[in-house]
């Protein structure tokens, strides 16, 4: 501030007097006078709150007017509705005695686009503490984790029985799809990264086709081949390929997007240090891309774990738990949840709705491991890397160093000292 | 001078010149290497062309068989010989519709939110519940509408056809309109309620690719609307909706791909009729990923070929959506920048 009021006067000091020194003036400090309001820099302004809650308030007593006295209607939800509509009508009625036209256009679409948000995000925070509340009952019971269906009928209480096959189901037959699809789907992710030409963009084009593959088609393909035509069981094995199909590209196409975001200047440099192909993927295309990649492979396996109707056609279901994958149905936590359901029996649909809250933390817990690691660019270390890379780098020095002095034991100066 | 003279000489004695090779040698580790990564990439071609050719292979035996009644027949009873997608393709149609018209404002608004309104932290937190959003299994929304949902929607259902109800697809057969004893049972597992429930569901996927749209739409731009004195809104209109258009069509798409094929929500949801039922408030309907779901298990080995058959028209469906859906998406002016 005193800078800018200074310079004018240094310049005119110049002109006028162009034998004296030029000297600077400075305004005279007068102090404030008076009380100063201390100015507001929010955009938020009284008028605008009572505006906004004005109309909430209007609109609420309105339709609540309109409910009870005028017309016969009932419903919470058509209340909230209502009073939603007529508020932003009422709002943009309130702001348009202060303001012009393309003001009350801006806040109407405020108010409406923050709605639609709070909307979506009050619809899953429903759905999510829904089911855990209709779950509860039965999670709460250490049976539910130690014992399966067998010898538990429909009626039986939730102290007894619980969703062991199912999450054994699950484990075993999420594991196997992912056995098959993280190699192959990295693979064949580094093989459209790193051999470009005509027939890598053949096979992108029809692994983007197959994400379209609905997932029931993908378990009915599994069913005729394997199961009709090559005599496999409903096992864990056929819900496993089917879940893999599914999955594979998926995983394809999220590897794929990683590897490009990897640097080009980094995997450039490497082959200009003579590196073969192999090498420069091995150590700095993937290691770069790696927490992309993991990320990927997490949200694939969230998907598989989620998967219900590939599993329904391949797997069978039963109430025993069956840890061998080859041979007799196996049951899967959303396969559980699903059957349970349709029974309509109380304490089954507590069951059904138990496993999927325990389907819902196992996504859950996945997804936040899945953020975490993925959190981060493409080539943005850890600080446990960073200090792993600067040890590793320390030593390469210390290597230089004794080199140095058993190549040239009488030279006293270093190279590497002299730059820095 | 001198070092030109020098050199001149050489060129022309030399005759014609061996044209050199300039394909590199990879050595013995890189071809291996590259031949591995390219049987990987073999690999995945030959499953998913398996997949792609076996429904193909499977399906024309049943569309041969039925003709091209298998495209008006509404009825599905493959071993009498009578069946058809008329029905069930209408339905998947719908229930695709009543989604997109549910998502589309939804997955809008909660983009526009995320990229124009919400402040640095909630921005993240908003993004993650988002991509939640698109990882919660879909038993779960099933498991959800048909214990809780249906029953209460089922009176808005009754409102719009009691008010609407003389646009033909809002009415409702069987009930008198605004009579208040009418059985609600009429307006339970129709394709309004599975289309908002899919709606939900697809809701993440589109505003996914709404939102990195946005998000990218030039700065400069951005702040010579402001500076021309647009208000916020102002600005989303000239520079943020029409940058993202293409985004906003692509992504919209891309989630009517989704709704067309998601299966077990919808399973859970309806009750099948196999006729062509434009009344989207009615209870009963169909969708082709829910007739393969609850019919697979008694189906002869033709009866698996007709299921195939209607999986084929299915997923023809989605891949021509989504294709067009990837195309318009990436034709879009993403990734433009203009010059500050």
């Amino acid at each position: 501030m005193t800078t800018v009021d200074t310079s004018p006067a240094t310049t005119s000091t110049t002109t006028s007097t162009a034998a004296a020194p030029p000297r600077t003036t400075l305004p005279p400090r007068t102090p404030p006078s008076g009380q100063q309001a201390r100015r507001q820099l929010g955009t938020l302004r009284t008028t605008d709150l009572l505006a906004f809650f004005g109309a909430l308030a209007a609109s609420a007593t309105m339709t609540g007017l309109l409910w009870t006295q005028i017309a016969p209607f009932t419903g919470l939800v058509g209340y909230v509705v209502t009073t939603w509509c007529l508020g932003v009508v009422l709002y943009a009625v309130l702001t348009s005695f202060d303001e012009n036209r393309p003001t009350v256009w801006a806040r109407v679409a405020a108010v409406i686009v923050h709605s639609l948000a709070a909307l979506v995000v009050a619809v899953l925070a429903f759905i999510v503490v829904y089911t855990f509340i209709k779950g509860w009952k039965a999670v709460v019971h250490s049976n539910f984790y130690t014992q399966d269906m067998r010898s538990t009928g429909p009626r039986d209480p939730l102290t007894d029985g619980g969703a062991r096959h199912a999450i054994v189901g699950t484990l075993i037959e999420v594991g196997i799809a992912l056995a098959i699809t993280v190699p192959l789907g990295l693979v064949t992710a580094v093989f459209l990264h790193e051999i470009p030409g005509r027939f890598s963009r053949f096979v992108r084009t029809v692994v983007d086709a197959m994400t379209a593959l609905p997932d029931v088609i993908a378990g009915l393909f599994i069913y005729a081949t394997l199961i009709l035509i090559l005599g496999v069981e409903q096992s864990g094995l056929a819900a496993a390929t089917a879940l893999a199909v599914t999955v594979l590209p998926i995983i394809i196409r999220a590897s794929d997007v990683v590897l490009r975001l990897v640097p080009g200047g980094l995997t450039e440099a490497s082959y200009a240090l003579g590196s073969p192909q192999w090498r420069t993927v091995r150590r700095v295309t993937l290691p770069t891309a790696r927490a992309g990649l993991a990320t990927a492979v997490i949200l694939g396996a969230a998907r598989a774990i989620g998967e219900t109707s590939p599993v329904l056609l391949t797997a069978g279901a039963t109430d025993h738990t069956n840890t061998d994958p080859v041979h007799g149905p196996m049951m899967s936590l959303p396969l559980m949840a699903y059957s349970k359901i349709e029974t309509g029996q109380p304490n089954e649909m507590a069951r059904g709705f138990g496993a999927a809250a325990v389907l819902l933390v196992v996504v859950l817990v996945l997804f936040v491991i899945g953020r975490i690691i993925g959190g981060r660019g493409a080539g943005q270390l850890t600080s446990r890397q960073l200090r792993r890379r600067t040890a590793a780098s320390q030593r390469d020095r210390r290597r230089y160093d004794e080199r140095h002095i058993a190549a040239a034991p009488g030279n006293g100066t270093h190279p590497a000292d002299t730059g820095g | 001078m001198i070092d030109t003279q020098e050199f001149e000489p050489i060129a022309p004695d030399q005759g014609p010149q061996v044209r050199r090779s300039l394909k590199a040698n990879p050595g013995p580790a890189d071809r291996f290497f590259r031949g591995a990564v390219r049987g990987g990439g073999v690999a995945v071609l030959a499953i998913m062309l398996l997949v792609g050719s076996f429904l193909a292979y499977r399906g024309w035996q049943a569309l041969h068989k039925a003709g091209l009644s298998f495209f008006t027949t509404q009825d599905w009873n493959p071993d009498a010989g009578r069946f058809g997608i008329a029905a069930v393709i209408v339905g998947t149609v719908l229930i695709a519709v009543v989604a997109i018209v549910v998502a589309m404002p939804l997955a809008l608004g909660m983009a526009l939110y995320i990229s124009e309104y919400a402040p640095g932290r909630i921005k993240s937190w908003m993004t993650s519940t988002v991509d939640l959003m698109a990882a919660v299994p879909s038993v779960v929304y099933g498991l959800w509408a048909v214990t809780l949902f249906e029953w209460k929607a089922d009176s808005l259902s009754k409102w719009i056809s009691d008010w609407f109800g003389w646009i033909p697809i809002f009415k409702v057969d069987g009930v008198k309109r605004h009579d208040p004893l009418a059985s609600m049972t009429r307006y339970t597992s129709s394709t309004f309620i599975a289309g908002i429930v899919v709606g939900i569901m697809v809701t993440p996927i589109a505003c996914a690719i709404m939102r990195q749209a946005f998000s990218q739409a030039p700065a400069g731009e951005r702040e010579g609307a402001y500076a021309l004195g647009a208000t916020r809104w102002g600005m989303i209109r000239s520079v943020v909706l029409p940058f993202g258009q293409g985004a906003i069509i692509g992504g919209t798409m891309l989630g009517l791909g989704r709704a067309l094929g998601e299966t077990i929500a919808v399973v859970m949801i309806i009750s099948p009729v196999f006729q062509i039922r434009l009344h989207v408030l009615q209870n009963g309907t169909s969708s082709v990923s829910s007739l393969i779901a609850l019919r697979y298990g008694e189906a002869s080995p033709f009866g698996i070929s007709a299921l195939m058959a209607a999986g084929l028209v299915l997923f023809a469906f989605t891949l021509g959506v989504n294709f067009v859906a990837a195309s318009i998406v990436a034709r879009s002016r993403s990734g433009a920048v203009s010059e500050v």
